[in-house]
């Protein structure tokens, strides 16, 4: 019964076909809208460490003061080096780290190569595993590596492959600025979007890092940050005096498992802005808080505020192009009033009318995905133009968006579709057997 | 025209009433926050940084090896003097940061060294006598440096004996225009404002540095980073273009111990505004593709609904021309019909066109939606119910007095 339903839903389009086209196209459009801002969506709005994100947290301390006007009352995003070693030191988390990011020329040891320029983040050994970095070749330095300042380093697989061919390369050494640091791990693909872990200092999409080094050696190498540096006090000449300052350009994490390891944390941090009002170096009470990770992407506003308003455009666009679906329907099923009188006068229940018609919008709704799906597949071509490229390439047509695509252009035809079904199935049959 | 017989015939119809009216009413809240988001998004775009943008080029360099820490200074020196020589070169200068760079150096700035105190933030360019020339930027009082007060610094030391603010910022701080000889204190350090400039937009154009994106203070620094330099150079018009060619080149054979990035190294301000501003571009062009298939589909509604009214009431429209309507009351009736629905249609829409935008306000942070929008929006549809409506109700003028006759 329900293929005779579709058959008939079939000659009914073929019957009609401009009020047809015109409800095809507006639920196709309708959903391609919708779609395409969504692939970004999902993309820019994820979860970028689903089994962590509740343990990962990023203190913050108002070194600046109450009146800081950059962040209008709220402590800076990064914290001091003087801070960050402070928290390093105390050790009060599991597992911690504090970051930077660093950029330096490679010289590859070949000659007649090209010099280039990597960039990547001088960070602890506890990043490698707090992260849960997957490596292809070995892995990172141990935490008496960073105690001891050594020359390590952890390459991304595009390094080694442009460096080292794509061979194992753990053990080798490789020059960047000018110094040689040893490869304890070449890493598989990791580029987790947002780019969580730095947010304050970079667009959080974008490449993946080339390059992991201990933070302490490259303290000891002068070298300056590749992100940004806010300061609001003048700092002692050299960069001795820029460590001692109170410019803030590092983040820190520090892993927190449970409630106990949460609320000790914070009572360590709570602490510590005390003691450095009692020191002097504050002379306001600071406020010391922390986000744990999903907390501190919509607290650094990571997602580009365009992205969820063309999303509610989007889905409003939707909705109007379900209001002239109904519509649309409801003209097309009406006009075969005296149709449906003949058939309830030949004993089709409500039901049988009902699902005769629900048969036909699915018909609709499946043309409107198929269109939907065409428009969706353009629309995620020209995302390019619309959001950064970064992002653009993020989004990508995969099979869960194809069968997303035409699964909602199906129930959201059927739901546009009840209304003038059951007007349909209302039809008296005496009266339009009498008018005609 | 008669209205009570209309809105009688409406009450017939009452499921496609509401839904043409619904969906003006969507269209309208849809459209007229679209149309403010564009504004406001030309209108960030608008804004000017200030600086000879058409001549203008980056050059941004990174030095293989680490200098030395006295070699710095004479690296950059001697770069200077090679880009001078380039040939369409007007000036060059070496700094920290441009406006639309997206990145750079920001500082409070109070009168007073009580960082409580501070009056606004500041961007802070690090340059040097040359910066001026190179900018294009206008001196609207006091002088340049001079070349003695130049000093070389990290990124991390910034304590000027002199500095130059724009206008913008002049004013801020000294809202009486006394800002020429004022001290200022952007370090524990006073520093004395020498010069104001007419204008030099800051190098964020995001949202956060919204509120200070007039105010740049340029201090007399060289910057000294051993990671590398970035340049900016100003061509003599119409070289530009040649020299974003010459200048990497004679670069690299002066000293071949460097990165100039193939991709990215060299950029024009062309390339610079594009990036800063793509997400403001795109989403206007997201808007306004929105907006034209919404009103498209709206339309597309109209005429669907309107034409299975005529052809329902083909019958009715053949006893009132038979009983002395002319082809003129038809059509009239019609689009008074129409105008009907669509007006509470915006009256409906213009209700939701402000809850959403109240929405969108509290949730993003944008201005209020104003009142010229919505007539705009409220004007564009009537009319294109209008027009819509037009072509149907022109077939139902043409129905003959004789279908009164038949049956069906």
């Amino acid at each position: 019964m329900f293929i005779h339903y579709v058959q008939l839903g079939f000659y009914s389009l073929r019957r009609n076909p401009v009020l047809t086209l015109l409800m095809v196209m507006s639920i196709g459009l309708g959903v391609a809208a919708s779609m395409t801002t969504w692939s970004v969506f999902r993309v820019v709005s994820g979860n970028p460490l689903p089994d962590k994100s509740s343990q990962l947290f990023v203190p913050q301390l108002d070194n600046w003061g109450p009146n800081d006007i950059v962040k209008n009352g709220q402590p800076p995003n990064a914290v001091t080096y003087r801070d960050a070693m402070a928290f390093m030191q105390a050790h009060e988390a599991e597992r911690q780290t504090a970051l930077y990011p660093v950029r330096y020329a490679v010289t590859p040891e070949r000659t007649g190569a090209e010099p280039f320029r990597v960039q990547g983040h001088a960070v602890f050994a506890d990043f490698f595993p707090m992260f849960e970095l997957p490596f292809r070749f070995g892995a990172g330095w141990s935490r008496a590596d960073d105690d001891a300042h050594a020359g390590a380093v952890v390459i991304s697989r595009q390094l080694n492959d442009r460096v080292f061919g794509g061979a194992n390369s753990v053990g080798r050494s490789i020059h960047l600025g000018d110094h040689d640091f040893r490869i304890t791990g070449v890493l598989d693909n990791w580029n987790p979007q947002p780019r969580f872990y730095d947010v304050s200092n970079h667009s959080a999409f974008g490449d993946q890092p080339d390059i992991f080094v201990p933070f302490n050696r490259a303290i000891d190498l002068h070298t300056q940050t590749n992100g940004n540096n806010a300061c609001h006090e003048n700092s002692a000449p050299g960069f001795e005096g820029w460590l001692h300052s109170e410019c803030v350009w590092i983040a820190f994490w520090a892993e927190l498992p449970d409630a106990a390891a949460q609320s000790r944390f914070r009572s360590f941090l709570e602490g510590y802005g005390a003691k450095q009002q009692q020191s002097g170096r504050f002379n306001w009470p600071p406020q010391a808080q922390m986000h744990n990770l999903q907390d501190w992407l919509d607290y650094t506003r990571v997602v580009p505020s365009e992205t969820p308003v063309s999303l509610a455009v989007s889905a409003g666009f939707l909705l109007v192009c379900l209001v002239n679906a109904v519509g649309l329907m409801l003209a097309k099923f009406m006009r075969r009033a005296p149709e449906i009188g003949v058939r309830r006068a030949l004993g089709a229940t409500r039901q049988a009318i009902y699902a005769q018609f629900l048969a036909e919008a699915t018909m609709v709704g499946l043309a409107g995905g198929l269109v939907g799906l065409a428009f969706t597949a353009l629309g995620i071509l020209a995302i390019g133009v619309v959001f950064e490229a970064a992002i653009a390439r993020l989004a990508h047509f995969d099979l869960w968006l194809i069968t997303l695509t035409v699964l909602t252009a199906i129930v959201a035809t059927l739901i546009a579709a009840f209304y003038p079904a059951w007007r349909a199935a209302q039809v008296q049959p005496a009266w339009q057997l009498k008018s005609n | 025209m008669q209205i009570k017989p209309i809105i009688a015939a409406l009450r017939h119809h009452k499921a496609g009433t509401l839904l043409i009216a619904l969906q003006i009413a969507l269209t309208l809240a849809i459209v007229c926050n679209a149309l403010f988001i564009i504004h406001l998004r030309m209108a960030h775009m608008a804004q000017t940084s200030g600086v000879d943008e058409a001549n203008l080029l980056v050059i941004q360099n990174g030095w293989v090896g680490k200098p030395a820490a006295g070699e710095n200074a004479s690296m950059l020196a001697a770069d200077l003097a090679t880009l001078r020589k380039v040939p369409g070169v007007v000036d060059v200068y070496a700094t920290n940061a441009w406006p639309l760079a997206e990145g750079g150096t920001v500082y409070g700035i109070g009168h007073t060294p009580d960082k409580l105190a501070l009056v606004t933030s500041t961007a802070v360019y690090f340059v040097d006598d040359h910066a001026l020339a190179t900018l294009g930027l206008k001196l609207v009082a006091g002088r340049n440096f001079h070349a003695d007060e130049i000093s070389a610094t990290g990124p991390d030391h910034v304590a000027p004996a002199e500095v130059i603010v724009t206008r913008a910022l002049a004013e801020r701080m000294f809202p009486d225009g006394s800002a020429l000889g004022k001290m200022v204190y952007v370090s524990a350090k006073p520093s004395v404002i020498v010069g104001v400039v007419e204008r030099m937009q800051a190098p964020w154009v995001d949202n956060f540095a919204a509120k200070w994106a007039d105010y740049a203070t340029l201090v007399p620094y060289q910057l000294m980073d051993s990671a590398g330099a970035n340049y900016m150079v100003r061509a003599v018009p119409g070289q530009r273009d040649d020299v974003v060619r010459a200048a990497p080149k004679a670069l690299l054979a002066a000293n071949p111990m460097r990165v100039i990035n193939r991709d990215n190294g060299v950029q024009t301000y062309a390339d610079i505004r594009a990036d800063a501003y793509k997400s403001d571009r795109g989403m206007a062009i997201l808007m306004s593709v929105i907006s034209v298939m919404l009103l498209a589909i709206t339309a597309a509604g109209i005429v669907g609904l309107t034409s299975f009214w005529v052809g329902q009431r083909r019958k009715q429209i053949g006893v009132r021309r038979a009983l002395g309507a002319t082809r003129g009351d038809i059509l009239r009736y019609f689009l008074t019909e129409n105008l009907l629905i669509g007006i509470g249609g915006v009256l409906i829409g213009i209700v939701m066109a402000v809850t959403v935008n109240l929405w969108v306000v509290t949730q993003f942070e944008m201005a209020r939606l104003s009142l010229g929008y919505v007539i705009v929006g409220t004007a564009v549809l009537l009319v294109l119910g209008q027009c819509a409506v037009l072509a149907p109700a022109l077939r139902a003028s043409k129905v003959p007095p004789v279908e009164a006759t038949r049956s069906v």
